[in-house]
């Protein structure tokens, strides 16, 4: 009798879950494996790598383009947050951590498109940063330069990411046990020091799934390198893009796609052989 | 003698370093403060700008010109507006009748796989997902989907199901299991149990996920880039035309429209949004 309900309500609870991985099986995982077969065959199924070729034939330069911006992009993103996230931790002023607390959080539900017309106008050569800088007589109206391009696209990625990314940090430093830091304290361990030795080590897997998690992010933002950055090299989202609206050229689209997921899959992995290595010396 | 001297030594040492200390931050929040309202900044001056030519630090011509010509009944933005939060309702509807399901039963321990249905649900999250838009729309256009409201909503509601899932699973997990039992036992059917004593106590819970996927639904440009254009217009689609057209006032004004929801979440979520207990989902 009790075997049956349990059997009967597991059965159920498989009902309950079958439309939403239905879904995600149809409008996700079967498009992501299409993408996969489609850069990989012709027409007719054959396999092929032709499509890969092409695409590093006539986009290496931004596939290294897209890979070195989300590096800066990660790594500045990194130093960032764990500074303001410390800071939020371990200041002796109270009101100031609780005026960065509030301050970092500010663009955790801008859009991406918003944030690209936001920094659209405002890194242009007539932007308000560049009219600051004129205004305050750091510069001249003629030495000013337009920075969009690579680095606008750094900038917003950054801007835009750095809330996220903070929230899961700080979060994780807060989650740690304050009797550690309190002890270090009393030995006479410097702030910096107990960030290091003590904070840094115990927060490298928050850090890891952030860090990778933005990555992902950077690597599917479209409306960013169409909006900011200008002419070429440009981002490879916006090649796959190009290659769909201009040419209806889907083969070579899904071999660039292939290419950004082994990207993403790299960056994922070093980051768990990292941390995989570190559990081993332990 | 000695002590007490080196004491107010290492007191006036340790006062210096403070102060240096306290500058420093000072300056750092300054200027984190500068970088995230600069930007806005501009934003919300060219919302009021008629016109600003290059040499000029400030517009030259201000007015609410624009806005007229915005909220005009007969514009695109108050069309792109209604479509926009028609997708974005409907969005959420749909989230919820296939998340509060699944929510229910992975918030059981005994679920059989439940970590793997919980990692099922996070995929559209960890992979780059406009590869997977170009070939939703490939996909559609045989069905006839593309450009079409249901097309966009099926694209919104698979990149909001991560987030209504995750979060209902929590709700659920947080409701009493005793409650339920109890009405259970007092006669109550499953459907009277969980519409009366489940469903309410993960209420909050639920509606938290409904903002988010609302949120998500109306910021989202790829998948609607893909799968929508040209015939269904969005908010974040009518941006994109008006700032690659080089009419800024009209894209800075679609950007305020944009930000007016996500500031307003900011500021009711911020009293649940602390990192500490961010740290607790999915556990």
């Amino acid at each position: 009798m009790r075997q049956t309900t349990s059997h009967n309500l597991l059965k159920n609870h498989l009902w309950l879950i079958a439309p939403a991985a239905l879904m995600v099986g149809i409008f996700f995982l079967y498009p992501l494996c299409f993408s996969l077969y489609s850069a990989i065959t012709l027409d007719s199924g054959e396999f092929t790598l032709t499509h890969l070729n092409k695409a590093f034939e006539l986009y290496s330069k931004d596939i290294l383009f897209t890979i070195i911006i989300v590096l800066i992009s990660v790594a500045i993103l990194a130093v960032l947050s764990i500074t303001i996230a410390a800071l939020i931790t371990l200041s002796p002023f109270r009101s100031l951590s609780k005026i960065l607390g509030f301050l970092y959080r500010l663009p955790l539900f801008i859009p991406f498109i918003v944030t690209a017309q936001m920094m659209r106008s405002f890194l242009a050569k007539n932007g308000l940063m560049n009219n600051a800088f004129v205004a305050s007589g750091l510069l001249t109206p003629m030495d000013t330069v337009s920075f969009l391009g690579w680095s606008g696209i750094i900038i917003t990625f950054v801007w835009k990411q750095l809330a996220f990314s903070t929230l899961l940090i700080s979060g994780a430093m807060a989650a740690l046990d304050d009797s550690q830091i309190r002890a270090a304290r009393n030995l006479g361990a410097s702030r910096l020091r107990i960030l290091f030795q003590i904070i840094l080590p115990q927060i490298t897997p928050t850090l890891g799934v952030a860090m990778v998690l933005s990555i992902v992010t950077m690597m599917s933002v479209l409306s960013v390198p169409l909006m900011i950055g200008t002419g070429s090299p440009t981002m490879m989202t916006a090649d796959m893009a190009f290659r769909i609206n201009s040419y209806g050229d889907y083969h070579v689209a899904n071999a660039l796609g292939l290419v950004s997921y082994c990207i993403c899959a790299g960056l994922a992995w070093f980051y768990l052989r990292q941390n995989l290595k570190e559990k081993g010396a332990n | 003698m000695i002590y007490p001297l080196n004491g107010n030594l290492l007191k006036t040492l340790n006062i210096r370093s403070l102060r240096i200390n306290l500058w420093l931050q000072c300056v750092f929040i300054l200027l984190l403060a500068l970088a995230i309202f600069g930007p806005i900044m501009n934003l919300l001056i060219w919302t009021v700008t008629e016109s600003w030519y290059f040499p000029h630090a400030l517009p030259s011509q201000w007015g609410f010109k624009y806005w007229q010509q915005v909220f005009n009944p007969y514009s695109d933005v108050s069309g792109s507006l209604f479509t926009s939060l028609l997708i974005a309702v409907l969005t959420v509807l749909v989230c919820l009748i296939v998340s509060v399901p699944a929510g229910y039963a992975l918030s059981k321990r005994s679920m059989p796989l439940r970590v793997f249905w919980m990692l099922l649900f996070l995929i559209p999250q960890a992979f780059p997902n406009l590869t997977v838009y170009m070939n939703i729309a490939r996909l559609f256009y045989d069905f006839g989907l593309n450009g079409t409201l249901l097309g966009v909503i099926l694209v919104h509601s698979v990149h909001g199901l991560m987030f209504s899932i995750w979060i209902s699973v929590a709700a659920f997990s947080s409701t009493d299991p005793m409650l339920e039992r109890a009405s259970r036992n007092l006669g109550a059917g499953p459907f009277y149990t969980f519409f009366h004593i489940v469903l309410p106590q993960a209420a909050p819970g639920l509606i938290a996920s409904c903002i988010f996927v609302f949120l998500e639904s109306l910021d989202e440009f790829t998948g609607t880039f893909f799968v929508g254009s040209p015939n269904i217009s969005t908010l974040p689609l009518l941006l994109y035309t008006a700032s690659m057209e080089g009419n800024y006032q009209i894209a800075s004004i679609t950007a305020l429209i944009l930000l007016v929801p996500s500031i307003l979440f900011m500021i009711i979520i911020n009293k649940f949004m602390r990192p500490d207990m961010l740290s607790k989902l999915g556990k």
